[in-house]
Order: C-alpha cells, then sequence, then structure tokens
C-alpha cells in the first residue's frame, strides 16, 4: 500500500516537473513548480528528512516561489513577444542534444554509484555527542561540515550584494522595491495583524529546537522573513533603507560572529572553525543566534529586490525626521504614475 | 473503546475525504472562478475539519492533539484570506463579472 502511494507521488512529480517545463506561461510554470516543491516535500518527509522536508516547503516552494512570482510580475510585459519567438532549428536539436546528452550523463553516473552508497553516517552518530547538539543535521551543518555553512552564509551576503548593485544611481540607498498599498480594513491587513505574532512564535521555536530535533536557522529565518514581507505587502510596514547602519549591521553580523568563532577555534582548538572542547554547544548557539538576523534580513531583502525609491524623495526625507515619524506620513508621496510597478498594481487596470 | 473511537475515526476521515474530492470536483468542473474557489474553500475546509477531528483521538497527548487544533485553525485562516484575496483579484482584473 506505501508502495503503491510512493508510486503515485514520484509518477506525479515526473510529470508536475515536465508540466513546469512545457508550460508556456510564465505564471503557470512557477504555480507548478510551488506545487512540485511542496509535494518534493512529502517525499523527504517519507524518507525520514525531516529537516530536508521543511527547508524543501520554506525554501524551494515559499521563498523561491515568491522570488518567481516576482520575477513572472516584472516580466510580464514582454512575455507576449518571447512566447511568440520561436528559435531557429539548429538551436532546437542543440537544445534536445544537450538535454539528452546530461540526463544520459545523470543515467551512467546513478548506475554506477556502488551498491552500498558511502556513507560517514556512523562516524557522525559516533562523534554527535561530542557537539552537545541533539540533531545531526544541525551537528553536520554547524560542527563538522561548518565550512561550508559560513561559505552559504557569505554567499547568501553576496547574493543580496549582487541584488542591490542592480539599483540605478539615483536610488542607491533608497527602499527596495515598491511601497505596497492595501485597504487598511481589506482581508491582507486583517491577517497581516493576526498571523505575525504567530508566525514569529513558530520560527522562534523552529529556531531552538534545531538543536535537538528538526529544525534551525534557515527554516526559522524564512519564516520570519515571510511574517515581515506579509507585513510589507499589506501596507503596514516598509521595507528599510539599504543606507541603514541597523540593517547592514544585521546582514554582516553572522558572518563575522562566524569568522570570529572560526579564528577563536584557530586559537583554541588548534584549526579554524574548530571548537575546543566542552565548548562545542555554546559557539554553535552563538553562531545560530548571530546568523539568524542575517538570514531573515537576507532572505526578506533579497524578495524585496534592489532599492527602487529615491532616497532624497522617499516617504522618509530628510524633512520627515527620519523614520520616526511615524507611519501615517509614510504614506506613498510618490504620485501613482511614478511608482515602480508590481504584480499586485498592475491588476487594477 | 478503542474499536469506537477507531471507528470515528474512519467514518470522520473518509466523510472529510468525500468532502476533498467534492471540492476538487468542483475545482475542475465549475465554470468560473467564484464558483471554483466556493466549492474550493467550503468544500476543504469541510473536509480538513472532519479529517482532524478524525484523527484527534489518535493522537497521543492532549498537547499533541491541541497543535492539531491549531494546526487546522491555521489552515482555515489562510485558506479564508487567501480565497478572499483570489476573489479580489479576479474582480478587479474582469469588473465585469
Amino acid at each position: 500500500m506505501t508502495a503503491l502511494v510512493a508510486l503515485v507521488v514520484a509518477l506525479l512529480l515526473l510529470w508536475l516537473a515536465l508540466w513546469t517545463v512545457v508550460a508556456r506561461d510564465a505564471f503557470v510554470a512557477v504555480a507548478g513548480f510551488v506545487v512540485y516543491g511542496l509535494l518534493l516535500s512529502l517525499v523527504w518527509v517519507r524518507l525520514a528528512g525531516i529537516d530536508v522536508a521543511l527547508t524543501e516547503v520554506a525554501i524551494g516552494g515559499g521563498l523561491t516561489g515568491a522570488l518567481l512570482l516576482g520575477a513572472v510580475g516584472r516580466l510580464r510585459g514582454t512575455e507576449a513577444e518571447a512566447t511568440a519567438e520561436r528559435s531557429g532549428a539548429g538551436t532546437r536539436a542543440f537544445a534536445v542534444l544537450l538535454s539528452v546528452g546530461v540526463t544520459l550523463v545523470l543515467v551512467v553516473c546513478v548506475l554506477a554509484l556502488p551498491e552500498s552508497a558511502p556513507t560517514l553516517a556512523p562516524q557522525v552518530a559516533q562523534n554527535l555527542p561530542a557537539t552537545g547538539v541533539g540533531n545531526p543535521i544541525t551537528g553536520v551543518l554547524l560542527a563538522f561540515r561548518s565550512l561550508d555553512t559560513l561559505l552559504e552564509a557569505i554567499v547568501l551576503v553576496i547574493a543580496l550584494i549582487g541584488v542591490w548593485s542592480l539599483a540605478p544611481d539615483r536610488f542607491w540607498g533608497g527602499r527596495p522595491g515598491p511601497r505596497y498599498s492595501a485597504d487598511p480594513d481589506g482581508i491582507l491587513a486583517y491577517l497581516a495583524r493576526l498571523l505575525p505574532p504567530i508566525g514569529i512564535v513558530v520560527g522562534l521555536y523552529l529556531f531552538w529546537a534545531g538543536a535537538d530535533h528538526p529544525g534551525g536557522k534557515f527554516q526559522s529565518a524564512t519564516i520570519l522573513a515571510a511574517m515581515w514581507m506579509l507585513v510589507q505587502m499589506a501596507g503596514l510596514g516598509d521595507a528599510p533603507r539599504i543606507d541603514s547602519r541597523w540593517v547592514r549591521a544585521g546582514i554582516v553580523v553572522g558572518p563575522l560572529v562566524f569568522v570570529a568563532v572560526g579564528l577563536l577555534g584557530a586559537w583554541q582548538a588548534g584549526a579554524f572553525l574548530g571548537y575546543p572542547d566542552d565548548w562545542a554547544k555554546p559557539m554553535i548557539v552563538a553562531i545560530e543566534v548571530a546568523l539568524l538576523p542575517t538570514l531573515v534580513l537576507v532572505l526578506a531583502l533579497l524578495l524585496n529586490g534592489a532599492p527602487a525609491r529615491d532616497p532624497a524623495r522617499g516617504p522618509v526625507s530628510a524633512l520627515a525626521g527620519g523614520p520616526s515619524a511615524g507611519p501615517l506620513p509614510s504614506r506613498p508621496a510618490i504620485p501613482p504614475g511614478d511608482r515602480p510597478t508590481h504584480p499586485s498594481d498592475e491588476v487594477q487596470t | 473503546m478503542s474499536v469506537v473511537l477507531d471507528t470515528f475515526s474512519i467514518v470522520a476521515i473518509v466523510a472529510g475525504l468525500v468532502f476533498f474530492l467534492a471540492g476538487t470536483v468542483g475545482l475542475l468542473r465549475f465554470p468560473d472562478a467564484y464558483t471554483r474557489l466556493h466549492a474550493l474553500t467550503k468544500a476543504d475546509n469541510l473536509g480538513v475539519a472532519l479529517v482532524v477531528i478524525g484523527l484527534l483521538p489518535q493522537m497521543d497527548g492532549v498537547l499533541a492533539a491541541l497543535k492539531l487544533v491549531l494546526v487546522w485553525l491555521l489552515v482555515m485562516l489562510s485558506s479564508a484570506a487567501v480565497s478572499q484575496l483570489i476573489a479580489q483579484s479576479v474582480g478587479r482584473r474582469e469588473p465585469g463579472e
């Protein structure tokens, strides 16, 4: 029975993957991709990879889906042209050859795998008590392979810098993306008032539970960032200016603390990112606590996109007296025609 | 006692699945976005409720059962809010309908 369910889910996944690839409409493809992520997380649950399932559903389905939806909104204007364009026979033949070639290489690699796959799981299980954490995934991410996690955090920061550098010069230092406005008595504002307290509790719980149970900073940061985005999209809050010192400090604090802990290890334990005896758990917690604001800020600001509002003309001008001016003066000061468009704005026409 | 509880669970969950099926059929068969939303939200909310009620006796401990109830409330909140948002967006796009 369970084998039948697994077979159905596997076939459904393959069909969804194919559907996502062949869909002509970008929005439809993204919808397919999100459902694909949700279904894939079910597969991970079935394979007992709860941590991976949580990450897949939060990052793969949720965050990437939201990023792609934003991209679809921006591409709306040129989509008809792009789909009408037919590539030449040579390009098509080359694409087919390339895809078939990659698939063949993958098939050969999978078939050539040794019968009992090489694994480090027994060593991890054996040495896990030394790290003081109970969740082997956290142990691997922050003790045995912490260098990978450090580089991952740095890559995220670099990605954000990359997105920011797409901003035109005049917007540099300003607020990213459009200023969302929604009916203050509407359902979205209601949801944005009701859900964040629950979401923050759930996010922090996931963060703290990550030491001994599935969860951790990444899944937690995604939920917290989602709550922040909800507040922004409901028009109850605004994205921060990217030249704000607090934002920048929050973004770099994670990698900086991580590197500092690594150097401390080089000094005290004889290896970069080595943990002195009995100090593993506090150091892991320190890294996790420092990484949380970094991840929340980076994930939310990645969704916000490049700065698109003039820092001098934006809601917080020098005259308005800074962010303490309160929520009312920060209502859109930009005339509607001048506002950067967003998919939710576009449907009003 | 456990036989009674198990029977209760099975009946409730099967009834919930029937509502899910009905909601899905409605989603596939109804003519426009509003009626499709109607089928989906009404029937699926009832389906989720019945599945949760059916699962409650199977949980070990009151805390786990409370978690399940919390999940149910969150699902209801999100589906109610999202269906309104979708309906609003449809309304803006096709003001004539």
